[in-house]
This record gives structure tokens, C-alpha cells and sequence, in this order.
């Protein structure tokens, strides 16, 4: 796997590979140094065009913990402020011959086009409203990490699904790891033709309750001003989820940030089903495997962490 | 009018040759035959027995196997002159066509100021008779600066030549001026050409709204914002006993309303072009705006047959390629932020030959016919292989199979949507106006003995 693009593009396989990996860094993660060498020397550029807290924040963590050098760009501030193109941008970073660049745009197969212009390996942290699969990859290690498997579990994406590159990105992951989707909400959210990528449509909550996983989604204050809904409202007492039409067995999902009251009530968020901390959590140790699987897959080195064991070789995944 | 009296070109040496034993094919005026083809003083002098067209001292070019067709007409070009001449100019772009078999264009009055004024015509056919390669015809825009809100002058702009008038590439969302403007056509004439949409229902959309737009999270176009308008617009035409042109129709719905609309006897005319008779939206999956990314967008396969179907029974009369040429920067860009529109005057025949005639769906001779199916509309005579005629004549070898873009373009821009596509057709000589426009480089012309 030479770029992260797309979930679209990965295979069930890659993607467990992926949640193997995640699951040894977990095991790093918990000891006292929580540092592997194995980037030492290589350069991680992240590339934000849009406001991240945390995509930025995970990938950032993540460069570090694998000893990569990490130069962190955002947009505002930088020469994209002054008009430079994205293709001048990326030549110019990719001078510095990193290893991996991450980038977040505004807009569609901006991820891919960038990995057509540097020799670096691409990360997708977002591409306007196409996808975010490293979002879905670490929804999917949340709940492979509660459930087993996925395999024939029925999983609800309920909101502003329009809108929404995460719920694109794991409709297709959910799917293919076996998992049956239906995404929910007012018709004006829904994309026409969305059930040719094989999820069912619903315009109600009433059969929430055959859902084993609900996946709230953000529901962006500006829509009300463009008629995809009356109001906000209205749209809560519609569709939000909350503790009445959750049934304590049903395990509730959102990548966050949360509008309370909106999309969730505010005791759904912080109820035990909430698994939305455990994603934040998730979201570094996916991370470094994603970068681990680009730049050192091939190679099987054996990371350990700094100081710990001294020179032993331990391959990840084993008790140090 | 024939097309040296209607349209401008730069002046040049009339055509003294012999096609010999060309496949001389021209449905509507019933040649079909293996013939010489004798170019005299820039006419078809006559359609002699293969090899006994009398040489006379003049060029011989040995045509035996190869197809010489009535050239074609494009109602629908963008020179992009004045204003983005790093994308397109008079000349470029006339030479674009003739390396296309094409004898005459329109271009659209888009540019950078908008053609509005009798000033802009009168300068524009300045160039065209200075450094035009085929005749080109310049149209007016309907709304002062495309504004939509103020008629142009229209009857000056007709006195200065406006072949006719659009406001390509912007529709005219109010129907109060689209009302005016026909009425006004009654004292000017000139066929009024539409870009058919409806821009609240466009919206953001940067691709055709469907299954494939739900998956890549593009902002959709539904084929109802061109449908619509067209009705409207239809409904006008007829309470106006106006004649309107529909531009570029992309979906079903619409080649549904243009039917109907004849049938109902409304002076309506609609051209396709050849990318949206040969793609789909499955390509936009590719997310290369450079290739697939234009207005209107391409859509499902479904539309794709209902144009074919329309090209094949009338409906749509003409192939018009909506050759828009634009620079790479404009292109190097994600998908919802490239330029629209992309190339195809030089490809217009060999795709279509190569996507619709080589696999049996359409006929070798519809295609003939429905490439220079876009003069009737604006009042300028068709193209014609009968002796006597003004020679404008497309010579093709349907046997020779090319990569698009391997020697380059004419056109200064490089957006062509069939950019790496093998085909199988080439232009190898094009005559306009009686004048040799183009021949193919690798391709020599003999000498009489």
C-alpha cells in the first residue's frame, strides 16, 4: 500500500492489517516510554486546509511517537494565504523529500491528485465531502475492539449524511467488514442514489431499535439557512438520538465535534453506551499504524519502545 | 448564403485538385460512390468515374480507400477571444477545426467582455478574415455584459454580422427577458441559442446528481435544472412564434421536452455533443476534472441512450462540440474547483466514428448527416458534395487508428476529454470555402503527372 486514499480502495484484508497494527501500538501505548523509533530520520508533513483539532492533533501525536521529524502546515498563516496553488504547495514541501504527507482540503480527490505530484506517500486526513477513511478505519477498530467482528451487525448512520465525508467513508468500511447499513434521515440529507452503494434508506427513527450500533452524525448549523431543513428544532425532535429511543444495549457512535442537544442529547453523550471517547482514543493508535503500514509495512522491522528492553528486538504485537 | 458569404474567413488560394477514387459520401444529397473528386477555382467542378477525373496540372491526392464527406459544422465553439487568449484564439481555434474536417464554426460570445456590442462583431470578424483557417461565424449575447437583465441592441449587432444570439454558457434565468427577447427576434431575426439551467436547482453541483455523485460526496446538477428550463422556454418560443436553438442537451428529460416541442410544432432545434453521446458519469469517478469536469455535466448511461435515440430520429439535429479550452492551471485542480469544459473539435468525428459507427449503433451516414447539421438552424447552407458547390469537403481514412494527444493539438489548450484515447478515423484533408484548411502532416499530396 503505497498512498491512504480511500476506503474505497482497500480491501477487507488491508483494512485488518491495518487494526492488527493498531492493536500492537495499543500495547506500546501502554507503557511508561510510549515511543518507537521505527521513522527515525524520515519526515511526516501534515497539510491542513480546513480546521482540525482531532485529525491534526492524532496525526501529529502519531508522527511523534513513531520518532518521525514532523513540519505541521496549516493553510491560514502559510504562502496558500498568498494564492500559491495546491500543486506549487506540494512541490515546495515535497523538497524536503518527507516521507509521508497528510493532508486535509476542502475538496473532492485533492488527496489524490497530490499523490500524482510527490514522491511521498499520501494520507487522506479528509478531502471535502468524498472521504475520511482514516476516520472510518478507527471507528472500525472501536468497534471490532467491543464487538469481535462486524460480520452481519446492523449499524444505523443517522443525520446529515449529504454532507458528510465520515459517512461515506464507513458506510463503505461498515460494509465491508460485513456489517448491514442503513442511513437515516430527512430526504433533503440523503444523496439521491446513495443506495447504490448497497446501504438501505430510512426517513424515520422508529426502527432504531434494530440497530446493534448507532452512528450520529454532525448536523452543521448553517444547513437550516439553506433549506435542507426547517429548523433545528424541528430536526432534533425529529431525528435526534437520545436515551428514549436508545435501548441500553444499542452501542452510540459520533466523530465529533458534538452539537449537544442537536444531533445527540447531552445524556446520550455521556451515557456508558457512548463510545465516542474510546474513538479519540482510537484515533492514535490507527494513525500510527497508518503510517507504520506506509513507510515501514514492507519492511518488517520490529519497533520497541525507546529504553525499553534495551536493543531487544520485539516484534510489535508480542509482550515486550 | 453560402459559408464564405455568411461567415468570415482569411482570404486564400482557391483549391485546384483531384480527390481520386475517394468513397464520396453526402446522405442528403445522395451521393454514395466510389468517384474523382475534381476541385476547380475552389468548386466541386465534377464527380468523375474513379480515375478519369481530368488532372489538368492541378494536385492529385490518391484517396482510394479513404472517405470524402460534406465537411462538418460546429454551432458551438469557445475561441475565448477577447480576453483569454492564453486559452484560445481566432486562429488557434479555426485551425483546431479544420484538423476536425470542420468548414465552419460559431463562436460563443462569452469572452472577456462579452461580445455585446456592434464594435466587438465588427472586430472579431477583422481577425477572423485576417487569420480565420475555416469561416467563422460570431454570435451576440442576448443580455448586455450576460447580465441577464438588458436586451443587447440586437438589430445593430445583426446589422454588424451577429450570426445569431446566446448567452452560452450563463442561462437566462428570467423569463421576462427571455420573453423580450424573442419578441425582439421578430425584428432582427437571428436564431436565439440557449444554455439550458436553472441555477437554484444547479446549485454547487459540480457533476450530474446520482448514484455516482452520492458516492464521491460531489455536490450534484439534476437533469430536471435543464429540463425545466427548456420547457419553459419551449412554452415561450411558441407563444412568441420565435425559433430558439436548446444547446448541448444532456439528459433524457430533456430530449423528452424537445420532442414534444416539435411535435407541437414549436421552431426549436437542439444540438449534442459528441461527449456526452459517448461518456457517462461513471468517468467523474476518476475525479480528472481535466478530461470529465464541464456544464452540463455528463450523466447516466440511460440519458446517454436517449441521446443517441434522439440523434437517430431527428430530434437532436446536429452534433456541436462545446470545444472549450482551458490551461492546465485551470485544470491541475480538485475536481470542484476546475474550470468547466473541455476540447473537441478535433477529435468530434473519430470519437463519434470510433464509440457510435464502428459498433453498429449508429450509421456511418447519420453521423455524415448530423455533423453539418449545425448550419440549418442559423439561417447558413449546409455543406454539400454536389457539383457545382463551393468545395468543403472532409477527406477520412476510417481505417487509421491514432492516440489523441500523442503529436500535440492545434488548439493551444490541451483539455481534450478523449486525451489518451486510441481512435479509429483521422481527417486527412479538410477543404473550406474552397480553400485547402488543413492537411494531415504525415500525409502527402501527390502531384499530376
Amino acid at each position: 500500500m503505497k498512498h491512504l486514499l480511500a476506503i474505497e480502495q482497500l480491501s477487507r484484508g488491508q483494512i485488518e492489517a491495518i487494526l492488527d497494527r493498531a492493536e500492537s501500538f495499543a500495547e506500546v501505548g501502554r507503557r511508561d516510554i510510549k515511543k518507537v523509533p521505527t521513522l527515525r530520520g524520515r519526515t511526516v508533513v501534515t497539510l491542513f486546509y480546513e480546521s482540525s483539532t482531532r485529525t491534526s492533533s492524532s496525526f501529529e501525536l502519531a508522527a511523534k511517537r513513531l520518532s518521525a521529524d514532523l513540519v505541521a502546515v496549516k493553510a491560514a498563516g502559510s504562502s496558500v494565504d498568498k494564492g500559491e496553488s495546491l500543486k506549487d504547495t506540494v512541490a515546495t514541501l515535497s523538497a524536503y523529500d518527507p516521507a509521508a504527507i497528510v493532508i486535509r482540503h476542502p475538496y473532492a480527490g485533492a488527496a489524490q491528485m497530490v499523490s500524482a505530484w510527490t514522491q511521498a506517500a499520501v494520507v487522506n486526513a479528509g478531502d471535502g465531502k468524498h472521504e475520511h477513511p482514516s476516520q472510518a478505519l478507527l471507528d472500525v477498530y472501536t468497534l471490532r475492539r467491543r464487538l469481535g467482528s462486524l460480520e452481519g451487525k446492523r449499524i444505523w448512520i443517522v443525520g446529515d449524511v449529504l454532507h458528510s465525508r465520515v459517512a461515506r467513508s464507513n458506510l463503505i468500511a461498515f460494509q465491508r467488514m460485513g456489517a448491514e447499513v442503513t442511513v437515516c434521515g430527512p430526504p433533503t440529507l440523503i444523496p439521491r442514489g446513495i443506495e447504490e452503494l448497497g446501504c438501505a434508506v430510512s426517513h424515520s427513527l422508529e426502527r432504531l431499535g434494530e440497530a446493534e450500533v448507532v452512528y450520529a452524525l454532525r448536523m452543521q448549523q448553517e444547513r437550516m439557512s439553506e433549506s435542507f431543513v426547517p429548523s433545528l428544532r424541528e430536526y432534533a425532535a425529529t431525528f435526534q438520538v437520545d436515551t428514549r429511543k436508545l435501548n441500553p444495549r444499542q452501542l452510540l457512535m459520533h466523530p465529533g465535534p458534538v452539537n449537544r442537544g442537536v444531533e445527540l442529547s447531552g445524556e446520550a453523550i455521556d451515557s456508558p453506551q457512548s463510545l465516542i471517547a474510546e474513538q479519540v482514543a482510537a484515533g492514535l493508535v490507527v494513525r500510527m499504524a497508518i503510517l507504520y503500514e506506509l513507510l515501514a509495512g514492507g519492511e518488517g522491522p520490529t519497533p520497541v519502545a525507546e529504553g525499553d528492553g534495551a536493543a531487544r528486538p520485539t516484534p510489535i504485537g508480542q509482550p515486550a | 448564403m453560402s459559408l464564405a458569404d455568411s461567415l468570415d474567413v482569411r482570404p486564400g488560394r482557391p483549391a485546384d485538385l483531384i480527390l481520386r477514387r475517394a468513397t464520396v459520401l453526402d446522405p442528403v444529397a445522395g451521393i454514395d460512390g466510389v468517384h474523382d473528386v475534381v476541385v476547380r477555382g475552389g468548386k466541386i467542378a465534377e464527380l468523375a468515374a474513379p480515375g478519369e477525373g481530368s488532372a489538368d496540372g492541378a494536385e492529385v491526392v490518391e484517396a482510394e480507400g479513404m472517405h470524402a464527406f460534406p465537411a462538418f459544422f460546429d454551432p458551438h465553439v469557445h475561441l475565448r477571444t477577447p480576453g483569454h487568449e492564453h486559452k484560445e484564439d481566432v486562429e488557434t481555434g479555426s485551425r483546431s477545426a479544420a484538423a476536425g474536417g470542420y468548414c465552419g464554426i460559431l463562436a460563443m460570445a462569452n469572452t472577456d467582455p462579452p461580445v455585446s456590442t456592434g464594435a466587438d462583431i465588427a472586430a472579431l470578424r477583422e481577425q477572423a478574415r485576417a487569420g480565420a483557417s475555416v469561416p467563422v461565424g460570431f454570435m451576440a449575447t442576448v443580455t448586455k455584459g450576460m447580465k441577464g437583465q438588458d436586451l443587447t441592441e440586437m438589430v445593430e449587432l445583426r446589422e454588424a454580422g451577429a450570426v445569431g444570439f446566446t448567452d452560452d454558457g450563463l442561462p437566462i434565468v428570467s423569463a421576462r427577458v427571455m420573453l423580450r427577447a424573442l419578441q425582439y427576434q421578430r425584428l432582427c431575426g437571428g436564431t436565439i441559442a440557449l444554455h439550458e439551467e436553472d441555477p437554484e436547482l444547479s446549485g454547487e453541483g459540480v457533476m450530474h446528481e446520482g448514484p455516482v455523485s452520492a458516492a464521491l460526496g460531489l455536490a450534484g446538477v439534476p437533469s430536471v435544472s435543464e429540463s425545466t428550463m427548456i420547457a419553459r422556454d419551449a412554452a415561450l418560443a411558441a407563444y412568441e412564434d420565435a425559433r430558439i436553438h436548446v444547446q448541448h442537451l444532456s439528459a433524457a428529460e430533456s430530449v423528452a421536452v424537445v420532442r414534444a416541442a416539435k411535435a407541437a410544432g414549436v421552431k426549436i432545434s437542439a444540438e449534442a455533443s459528441p461527449h456526452h453521446l459517448c461518456l457517462t458519469d461513471e468517468e467523474v469517478r476518476s475525479l480528472d476534472p481535466r478530461r470529465f469536469k464541464m456544464n452540463p455535466p455528463l450523466r447516466r448511461e440511460a440519458d446517454r441512450q436517449a441521446l443517441i435515440e434522439a440523434l437517430r430520429d431527428g430530434t437532436i439535429e446536429c452534433v456541436a462540440t462545446d470545444h472549450a479550452p482551458h490551461q492546465d492551471e485551470e485544470k491541475d485542480v480538485p475536481f470542484e474547483q476546475a474550470a468547466m469544459g473541455v476540447t473537441g473539435l478535433e477529435t468530434a468525428f473519430a470519437a463519434l466514428h470510433t464509440e457510435l459507427v464502428l459498433p453498429g449503433t449508429i450509421e456511418l451516414g447519420l453521423l455524415v448527416e448530423r455533423m453539418a447539421g449545425g448550419a440549418a438552424p442559423f439561417g447558413i447552407e449546409r455543406p454539400t458534395l454536389a457539383p457545382g458547390s463551393e468545395a468543403n469537403v472532409a477527406l477520412c481514412d476510417l481505417g487509421a487508428r491514432w492516440t489523441v494527444g500523442e503529436e500535440g493539438y492545434e488548439s493551444r489548450s490541451q483539455n481534450s476529454w478523449c486525451a489518451g484515447r486510441a481512435l479509429t478515423g483521422r481527417v486527412m484533408v479538410t477543404l473550406a470555402a474552397g480553400q485547402v484548411a488543413f492537411r494531415l502532416r504525415s500525409f502527402s499530396l501527390g502531384v499530376a503527372a
